[in-house]
């Protein structure tokens, strides 16, 4: 097959992804999100003859809109920009779940300081204030007291972005110092981990912990379902534990990273991966 | 076995046989990250600054 390879900066996800590609005889054609011009026109000549392009741009702005040109181009892309969209969004995200009735953290955006705070004294203390777009744990902030409250939307109403003055508010979920990241393939496991840390952010990329995770059935429905909402493709969906039972998904990946996911699991994650690259390409070909 | 060397301080970097560019690499001397530009011959840089919307 030939595969475009999207990319800017290599991370170790992105070579176990290249050296499976390669090690299958697939050829690769690696494109530098940084370095490419994308006509609204035609396809660069050196695109014409792809089967599939993977995003694997660390940027969610370059896979946002990188990917909508090969849409146009009619060269098939994991993921397509709809799911990048719908995922890199965190309020897109949650109100897909919820419409969906997929169980997540209760959230509410306020659009001023003043409306923030208010939105933060409706859930009480602890509560998290996050950033519409952003990942790793970066930015999340725990509020633990009206104190920490106004200091916090006061900073993000007069620092940065402007998307730092939508404020996405969410009930603290108390889970049990873990959380749990499936890889999943339109709807389908590869693969699961849980993330232990000491700390309140769970993520790999703070440190945390990963150890694999037996997906149990009502995971694996949660999984399917919010898969679909987004739009499929190849997602890290995150879910907690609730104190009384069951799960809430609180994010769902585009990009996702799986080294740590592959370190700790039997199977061999890259190659499931690129299983289901092929068969989304076979079954691509089989459909023209 | 290839090396090069840190652009921030001197230190020698070994690189692995399937080195990338593109490919993020930390410095074990300073811990600055650095980034391979091209292979055809090895060049490095220091990696960009992380940005807001990085990430998975």
């Amino acid at each position: 097959m030939n595969i475009g390879f999207l990319h800017s900066q290599i991370r170790a996800d992105e070579k176990l992804l290249l050296n499976e590609l390669r090690s299958r005889g697939h050829n690769i054609l690696k494109i530098d999100v940084r370095k490419h011009l994308f006509s609204i026109k035609n396809p660069a000549s050196e695109l014409v003859d792809l089967d599939i392009v993977i995003d694997r741009c660390i940027a969610q702005s370059q896979s946002k809109f990188s990917s909508l040109f090969f849409c146009k181009y009619s060269i098939p892309v994991i993921n397509p920009p709809s799911v990048v969209e719908n995922c890199s969004d965190k309020v897109k995200t949650s109100l897909l779940l919820e419409h969906a009735g997929v169980p997540t953290p209760e959230t509410i955006v306020a659009f001023s300081a003043e409306s923030a705070i208010e939105a933060i004294e409706s859930f009480g203390y602890p509560c998290i204030i996050k950033p519409v777009v952003g990942s790793w744990g970066r930015l999340l902030a725990k509020i633990d007291t009206r104190n920490a409250a106004e200091a916090i939307v006061e900073h993000k109403a007069t620092l940065g972005h402007y998307e730092h003055k939508v404020f996405y508010i969410q009930k603290f979920i108390n889970k049990p110092n873990r959380d749990i990241r499936v890889v999943s393939v339109d709807g389908s496991p590869i693969a699961a981990m849980t993330r232990t840390s000491d700390h309140w952010l769970t993520n790999a990329a703070k440190g945390a912990i990963a150890a694999e995770y037996d997906i149990p059935k009502e995971v694996l429905d949660l999984v399917k379902k919010s898969s679909e909402v987004v739009g499929g493709g190849l997602l890290g969906i995150d879910l907690m534990e609730l104190d009384g039972g069951g799960f809430t998904v609180h994010e769902i990946n585009p990009g996702t990273e799986f080294k740590a996911l592959n370190s700790c699991v039997e199977p061999d994650v890259p190659s499931l991966i690129v299983n289901w690259i092929e068969s989304t390409v076979n079954s691509k070909r089989g459909n023209s | 076995m290839t090396t090069t060397h840190c652009v921030e301080c001197g230190s020698d970097i070994i690189l692995s046989e399937d080195v990338e560019t593109g490919e993020i690499l930390d410095c074990d001397s300073c811990g600055v990250e650095l980034e391979v530009i091209g292979i055809d011959p090895i060049s490095i840089s220091k990696a960009p600054e992380l940005e807001e919307d990085w990430g998975e």
